[in-house]
């Protein structure tokens, strides 16, 4: 997937991190370019280095050798250039703010006016249908509508990127399902382009457009799917063929990687 | 809700599963028995003076001569006297009063003082300076302003040492240093030395007490400020949030149920810290009081003093919390 419209664009990159068991490559030789508008989904087991590689992404963590580009700029130039919004596994949500105070946190940081504010807070909780739950505090709301409240703030300032490591990995099965499908409408709602960790098979291949598949020690990328699937994706596509093929394509390559 | 939240509630707010009025028998048994330690205890400790006393009013007590009682242990002597022992709850200058006459001594020194002494507050217009209630209220004044000096102090220290590595290395060894030595000990050289200077009155005790109440705050805010984890910073790293954002809207918030936990400690410190400033003074307040009784013999005295000095110091500890459960509501704690 080279093409000239990649936001995210890196080559050859390397990070080692230097730890008292001595180096531990948590990134080899990592080449990617990310399209404008894709879904793409990094998987592989723990240690393969696919949340480092959203955090390099997020200037979170800096490589040790190779480029990256975010929007043609570094990553730190990205960042101050609000390029993303980043939503954690956990959602974060400060317990003594309200919701919508949560929301309005990073649009104080950045100093958009007070009316502003209130008009972003009440666009993106409608976004993530938790309108009337403004004025409630975090600990009112299930795991997942917390969740969606943490997507709300990351979409709140109108990053182009979305940068999200395994954000429904601590939720049951049901609510992770009702999730994706809302995440799927969103993304069809907003264009945004999306990166999303994942450890799901499933997930991975009903939300992505690409998906990544990694592989530990060093973490390095052993295959790039690019979904054959419509954009329109109800939840029972999941028992259609292509969806059983795609899934059986990543789990032969997370198998390879743990063979070589 | 989950059903962790669900079940917390059906045992309702005490934290100890039992209701209200179940709470109070253990509670006035405890005062009981500590009550009727103390009126036991005071047999023994005024034996000597008791017997004294009685031989004078002419009851034959053993031993006779009040040399030999004086090498005797006093639980023998008690043994010994049990028919001569009827004064022991009532002798003018008792080494342990009874705790009536404590009682007694508290009243007149502040009820009955204001009310109908000659410089009481009804006949003179002014709290009279032999009054607790006087005494209480000095004391007080240092200790308010000893800890709202204490709290400050304690809280840019602890912005310090979280902000700086050199700060962290350099003040916080000093700042436990500072409280392994006995304060008995440096209030005195407080005093003298603010004296020389020309700091008198409050500000000494004050001073003395932010010496002993800006230690729990600096330790408590350091491990309040630090409390947010590695992704709450990384989320404001995502924000490219300046450290004085970072400060004042996750550290500084994230702080506070420490806060209030230093200034419960903090607060009784800063009460401690004011009445040894108080002692070496002699110009009113508690401590002034409780070394006036020791000069006097009014043992009473003392204990009026402290009674009212611990007294305070549970107000003032439960004001405290009374602040911070309203503090964490407004805050959005779960009620």
């Amino acid at each position: 997937m080279t093409d000239t419209t990649a936001v995210i664009r890196a080559s050859h990159l390397d990070l080692t991190f230097q730890t008292a068991d001595g180096p531990v490559h948590a990134l080899k030789d990592v080449s990617l370019d990310i399209e404008k508008g894709s879904f793409v989904s990094f998987i592989g087991p723990s240690g393969c280095g696919k949340t480092t590689f959203l955090r390099c992404i997020a200037a979170l963590e800096h490589p040790t050798g190779g480029s990256l580009t975010v929007n043609g700029m570094t990553p730190d130039e990205a960042r101050r250039a609000r390029a993303y919004g980043y939503v954690f596994q956990a959602a974060g949500l400060y317990p003594w703010r309200t919701i919508g105070r949560n929301i309005a946190l990073p649009l104080e940081i950045m100093g958009f006016s007070k009316a502003e504010q209130a008009e972003r807070v009440k666009r993106v909780l409608e976004l993530v249908e938790l309108s009337g739950f403004e004025k409630k505090f975090p600990w009112q709301l299930s795991g997942g509508m917390q969740q969606r409240a943490s997507i709300a703030r990351a979409l709140a300032f109108d990053a182009d990127i979305l940068l999200m490591d395994e954000p429904f990995g601590a939720l049951d099965e049901i609510v992770r399902d009702r999730l994706n499908e809302e995440l799927l409408k969103l993304w069809a709602k907003t264009e945004k382009t999306i990166g999303f960790v994942t450890h799901s098979i499933p997930e991975a291949v009903y939300l992505s457009t690409h998906i990544v598949v990694m592989s530990p020690r060093p973490g390095r990328i052993t295959d790039v799917i690019v979904s054959p699937l419509p954009k329109e994706r109800p939840l029972d596509i999941r028992d259609s063929p292509e969806f059983i093929e795609v899934a059986h394509r990543v789990r032969e390559g997370l198998r390879a990687g743990y063979e070589e | 809700m989950s059903e962790d939240t669900l079940g917390k509630k059906s045992r309702g707010k005490s934290g100890t599963g039992w209701p209200r009025w179940l709470r109070l028998p253990p509670v006035l048994g405890m005062v009981l028995a500590l009550f009727a330690l103390w009126y036991v205890a005071v047999v023994p400790m005024n034996v000597k003076e008791v017997l004294t006393a009685a031989e004078r009013a002419g009851v034959a007590v053993s031993p006779p001569s009040a040399v030999e009682r004086r090498d005797m242990g006093n639980w023998a002597l008690v043994m010994r006297n049990t028919h001569a022992l009827g004064d022991s709850w009532s002798s003018d200058r008792p080494k342990l009063p009874a705790p009536h006459q404590v009682l007694v001594e508290l009243y007149d020194s502040t009820i009955d003082e204001e009310l109908n002494g000659r410089r009481g507050i009804v006949k003179s217009g002014t709290l009279s300076n032999r009054s607790l209630v006087y005494h209480a209220i000095v004391t007080l004044n240092a200790t308010f302003l000893g800890f709202v000096i204490g709290t400050v102090l304690g809280c840019a220290l602890a912005v310090g040492i979280v902000h700086s590595r050199v700060m962290d290395m350099s003040v916080m060894p000093w700042a436990i240093v500072s409280q392994t030595i006995p304060i008995v000990a440096l209030a005195p050289m407080i005093i003298v030395v603010l004296y020389s200077i020309g700091v008198q009155g409050l500000i000494p005790k004050a001073v003395i007490s932010a010496y002993l109440s800006f230690f729990p705050v600096v330790v408590g805010m350091v491990k309040g400020l630090r409390s947010p984890d590695a992704m709450q910073m990384d989320l404001m790293r995502t924000y490219s949030a300046p450290t004085t954002a970072v400060l004042w809207k996750l550290r500084l918030p994230a702080s506070v149920p420490y806060l209030f936990a230093s200034l419960k400690i903090a607060i009784a410190a800063s009460l401690v810290g004011a009445i040894v400033g108080e002692l070496p003074v002699q110009k009113g307040g508690l401590g002034a009081r409780m070394l006036a009784g020791s000069y006097y013999g009014q043992t009473a005295q003392i204990w009026a003093a402290l009674l009212v000095a611990a007294g305070l110091a549970a107000v003032l500890v439960w004001a405290t919390g009374w602040m911070e459960r309203r503090t964490l509501r407004k805050m959005g704690a779960k009620p």
